[in-house]
């Protein structure tokens, strides 16, 4: 099915060749009410709605007691540190009872938890970092149609806080600018999918060209280094490669997207600081930015990070931030739970509620952009207070296309937690025997979210 | 004062504007160093011998300092870099293992095409933008419109000698010349069509990764050493945290650089230069680990003097006091931590309560001022706290692992800390809190490493302010430091002055910053060796700098990758490390009150 929006690429390149030759041209395409076919479940060509994968970090786990709900499957009930779900539930699933295994690893605090649950992998040392996390090895699967393969933001202001890695050494960096993020999405170089003309940029064509040399110059001198550097440079190439296919996609006129309205550009950047006023204001920008990144089909992967791991989310007037909260702040004995370290917890929730609402709000055919895309959701520890990563809670929202059920609180029964990312990798069609290492290797998707 | 440079300043080199090499007669100010294998003890030369070969990705601030330098600081470079890996204590040591992904390349591409708009702008009188292309390619096309090879060549061959640290080779250039003349004449504009040409130079790999090129030594033909241009990369990158200028390029080129007696010559200019200033500020910046003002705040309920101006201006504060006390007036490295002297500017006035004049004034704190060296200033006292109260465990961790290359474990997993808290209890000040950790067994093993010289900070709040008492308690600021006992934060100075790791760890991370990656045991010799040689020349970072920058010209055995990728190189950090029964015996011990 994806060959067949290949397809409608190539032949709108072939009308389009022979008459550019270097010059500027202009093409009248079709208007609007001609991009989708007559029962709004597919593009104009005929091609299917793309299916997206996109993750959503926050840290610091959950309070157990507070934040698993009594019932399971549909219908469940929201206990008060997810409240704030309300409003989405029919969209979210949460699936709890999962659990990280570490073996023989150490439990390395506030990471161990999220890097098994994104890379299948207990790490050895903090510095040893994961190997590639979920959303590039579906990426690889998925993102070569679009302008960026995979987008990721964070709402901390701080460009290290990114959850996905091509591999040890390499880190794919957060955007945490919102200034910058719209001007890397919607600026110069954005070819706006509805525009009724398309006009081919003669540059492009040049840097393409370009381009060759710069894959030769890589190839020279990987000669010249030893293996372990060799594969840096394999890494560099490749990258080349994508800038190749990007630069392709610059050359061919996108695929009409109805979902896709330009934003507004932000006007200033929210002031720095992890206050969680501030975090929540960015990350609203960075997700409503994000929202048209995928409506206007830039990626079909993205990823947020809320907070890093160990969250250091503040609130004004309380002298902890939220890792030092939870380390230090009495358990009430009427409560049962730490209530600062619970509030921060529910600021996070409200913000992942806004996250699965802001793509919900955004018709997509017959549908909207959630129901073509799984979000997936992860932490690094269940019980901070204790850096506990049994029992981890996780979460996905939306239908993936119609793959998967939605609304359902889904008990692992001490499972492991990486049959979600599994599941995940398999409904994008990953040709995959099993994922994680260890006691975290598995080949057993999660039954009862398939539809 | 007004310093001549300051990060990202650099001069600019280029046919109108280049750097004069400053002549070695007025620079004779670090004492002479032998550096010569000959003359180096045998295991130190072996030592050298086996340093590998490496391959470092540039970083942000060494890509924005060299474009400045070709194209002149008014240029916009963007931030394409992901930040590097911190490994063995420095962001610059993860630049050996840092690899590209797909996605900087993009953002690189994106800043490449930015860079090469500006740098071929034309200007505009109403915009007020000038015409960057009249002065930085050094040629007028015989018409605008069309093609014109000979220049085009021109400004390829020079630019792409600096951006790529050594000439292109000529069927390359070639090819660029091409390219450019086909873009010339495609889009009928002669700097339309070198913009690619440049967005590509400036995306190569030769240019944003720095590979060690080896060659046969002359001298050994058992040995090998770094060519000529390799060796002005590692000088340069190294003292000016930029590409070579056209001068190093030239002693390169002519082979001089591999002269002993030049090269002494050369870095003695280097270090006369006053883009040393930009080289030092980049590596203090990267030792203190002061990347971490990049996302620092503090609670305005709590702190509502401190802005991000004063975080800003405290980063810079102690920079500048280092590169006035390190470079200018070359003083003993330890004395940077008892130093009254300093910089003010409004915004950090308002935090010392000091009276100050506008702009960045040389101030020193009186003698009855419990303000004396690093520890005391606004940014180490705000970097290791809390946003909204002080931290003595956060100001202990950072003085032992920041300036003594020392590593506290991380708390052990699975322990319930909130058990020590007693809900009902209100802590008077942060000693007695911090004391029900040092009084606990199984808390004490890594917190009487960190809390007794961090309570020694505690006459400062976590703004820097400082204060006499903690909601009207007064503050107990003794504690010992290793066995020195003192009983304020301007004996904590003194005991970390004198403390003998404080200049090893120093030698440590600039020898590893030099090489752009972790040391290893087999440096040990090396490290050792760098260390006499610190003592004898009193602890001049100068000298130090003029060891290490000679030493890149040892000669090295074998190739260097192949050695690099065994697994010889084990980490040579010294931890205190906490023995792991001990750690299960935290966790027993802890778990078990719950």
């Amino acid at each position: 099915m994806r060959g067949g929006e290949q397809m409608s690429k190539l032949t709108r390149r072939r009308v389009l060749r022979g008459v550019l030759d270097g010059a500027a041209v202009s093409v009248a395409l079709p208007l609007l009410n001609c991009f989708l076919n007559d029962s709004g479940t597919a593009l104009a060509s005929g091609a299917p709605m793309p299916v997206r994968f996109g993750t959503w970090f926050w840290g610091l786990g959950m309070n157990q007691d507070i934040f698993v709900p009594k019932k399971l499957g549909a219908d469940y009930d929201l206990p008060e540190e997810i409240i704030s779900l309300a409003p989405v539930r029919k969209h979210v699933n949460l699936y709890t009872n999962f659990n990280c295994f570490r073996d023989a690893a150490p439990n390395l605090c506030h990471k161990t938890g999220w890097v098994i649950a994104r890379a299948g992998i207990a790490p050895m040392t903090t510095t040893d970092l994961p190997g590639e996390t979920i959303d590039v090895t579906i990426a690889k699967k998925i993102g070569g149609m679009t302008r960026f393969q995979t987008l990721t933001a964070t709402a901390t202001g701080n460009v290290r806080d990114s959850f996905s890695y091509e591999s040890a050494n390499s880190i794919n960096i957060a955007d945490w600018s919102p200034v910058q993020f719209y001007a890397k999405l919607f600026g110069g170089d954005f070819q706006d999918p509805n525009a009724e003309e398309f006009k081919l940029n003669p540059r492009v064509m040049l840097r393409k060209s370009v381009l060759s040399g710069v894959m030769d110059s890589a190839k020279d001198l990987s000669k010249s280094v030893g293996a372990e550097d060799r594969q840096r440079l394999d890494q560099y190439f490749s990258g080349l490669r994508d800038l190749e296919r990007q630069f392709d996609q610059q050359l061919t006129k996108p695929e009409p997207r109805p979902a896709c309205v330009l934003p507004s550009a932000p006007k200033e950047e929210p002031k720095a600081g992890l206050d969680i006023d501030l975090v929540t204001l960015r990350h609203k920008m960075m997700t409503d930015l994000m929202v048209m990144a995928v409506a206007c089909d830039q990626t079909r992967v993205f990823n947020m990070a809320y907070s890093q791991s160990a969250a250091a989310t503040s609130k004004s007037g309380y002298d902890k931030p939220h890792h030092t909260a939870s380390h230090e702040e009495g358990v009430d004995p009427k409560l049962g739970y730490q209530p600062q370290t619970s509030w921060f917890i529910r600021r996070a929730m409200e913000s992942w509620a806004y996250y699965v609402e802001a793509f919900s709000k955004v018709q997509e055919g017959d549908g909207t952009l959630l129901d073509n895309m799984l979000i997936y959701a992860s932490t690094d520890q269940s019980l901070a207070r204790i850096h506990s990563i049994d029992n981890q809670p996780m979460f996905t929202a939306g239908r993936a296309g119609g793959r998967v059920k939605t609304g359902l609180h889904i008990d692992g029964s001490g499972s492991a937690g990486t049959r979600l990312g599994y599941t995940a990798m398999k409904l994008f069609e990953l040709d995959k025997g099993s994922w994680g290492t260890q006691s975290n290797g598995t080949s057993k998707e999660i039954g009862e979210m398939l539809a | 004062m007004q310093f001549a440079v300051h990060r990202n300043v650099v001069l600019r080199a280029g046919p109108l504007r280049r750097w004069v090499l400053i002549g070695a007669a007025s620079v004779a100010v670090v004492s002479g160093l032998s550096g010569c294998s000959k003359s180096l003890p045998p295991d130190v030369a072996a030592a050298y011998e086996r340093t590998p070969t490496r391959v470092r990705r540039m970083s942000q601030e060494q890509y924005a300092n060299t474009i400045a330098y070709i194209f002149g600081r008014d240029i916009d470079v963007g931030t394409p870099f992901a930040p590097l890996r911190r490994t063995d204590g420095l962001l610059a040591a993860g630049a050996a293992s840092a690899g590209v992904t797909a996605g900087e390349l993009q953002q690189l591409q994106r800043s490449a095409s930015m860079i090469a708009a500006q740098v071929l702008d034309k200007g505009s009188i109403e915009q007020k933008t000038p015409s960057r292309r009249d002065y930085l390619v050094p040629c007028k096309p015989a018409s605008e419109t069309a093609s014109d090879d000979a220049c085009a060549r021109a400004f390829i061959q020079h630019v792409g000698r600096l951006l790529f640290r050594r000439p292109l080779e000529q069927e390359r250039l070639q090819v660029l010349v091409a390219e450019a003349s086909k873009g010339a004449t495609d889009l009928h504009d002669f700097y339309a069509g070198l913009g690619p040409v440049l967005e590509g130079l400036l995306i190569d790999p030769k240019f944003l990764l720095i590979a060690d090129v080896t060659e046969p030594d002359p001298d050994d033909p058992a040995k090998r050493r770094l060519d000529a241009y390799t060796l002005a990369s590692r000088l340069s990158f190294f003292l000016w945290n930029a590409a070579p200028d056209d001068q190093l390029l030239r002693a390169a080129e002519s082979g001089e650089i591999h002269d002993r007696a030049h090269l002494e010559r050369l870095v003695d200019s280097m270090l006369a230069s006053p883009r040393l200033e930009a080289g030092v500020w980049a590596f203090f910046d990267d030792m203190f680990g002061f990347e971490g003002f990049d996302n620092l705040a503090k609670d305005p309920a709590a702190y509502p003097m401190v802005t991000g101006a004063t975080l800003r201006d405290a980063r810079e504060q102690t920079l500048r006091t280092v590169i006035d006390q390190l470079v200018i007036r070359k003083a003993d490295y330890r004395d940077l931590f008892t130093t009254r002297e300093t910089y003010m500017s409004p915004a950090l006035a308002t935090v010392y309560r000091v009276p100050t004049q506008p702009g960045w004034v040389p101030y020193e704190f009186p003698e009855n001022s419990a303000r004396a060296g690093f520890l005391t200033q606004i940014s180490f006292l705000t970097l290791y706290a809390h946003p909204a109260r002080s931290s003595p465990t956060l100001r202990g961790k950072g003085l032992r692992e920041r300036l003594l290359c020392q590593i506290i474990p991380p708390p052990p997993p699975n322990v319930d800390f909130s058990l020590l808290e007693n809900p009902e209890a209100e802590y008077k000040t942060q000693r007695d809190r911090v004391n029900a950790h040092l009084q606990e067994p199984a808390c004490a093993g890594c917190h009487k490493l960190t809390d007794p010289m961090g309570l020694a900070l505690e006459n400062f709040d976590g703004s820097g302010r400082f204060r006499d008492n903690e909601h009207g308690n007064p503050i107990d600021s003794s504690g010992n430091l290793d066995g020195v006992a003192f009983k304020d934060a301007a004996g904590l100075a003194q005991a970390l002055h004198d403390h003998p790791e404080l200049t090893s760890c120093l030698v440590k991370r600039m020898y590893s910053y030099g090489a752009g990656s972790p040391t290893s045991i087999a440096d040990r010799p090396v490290l050792s060796y760098l260390n006499e040689r610190f003592a004898k020349d009193d602890y001049r970072v100068p000298a130090l700098m003029r060891t290490i920058a000679l030493g890149f010209a040892q000669p090295l055995i074998a190739r260097r990758s192949d050695a690099g990728s065994s697994g010889e190189r084990r980490s040579e950090t010294e931890e205190i490390q906490i023995e792991e029964t001990q750690t299960e015996q935290t966790v027993t011990a802890l778990n078990a009150r719950g």
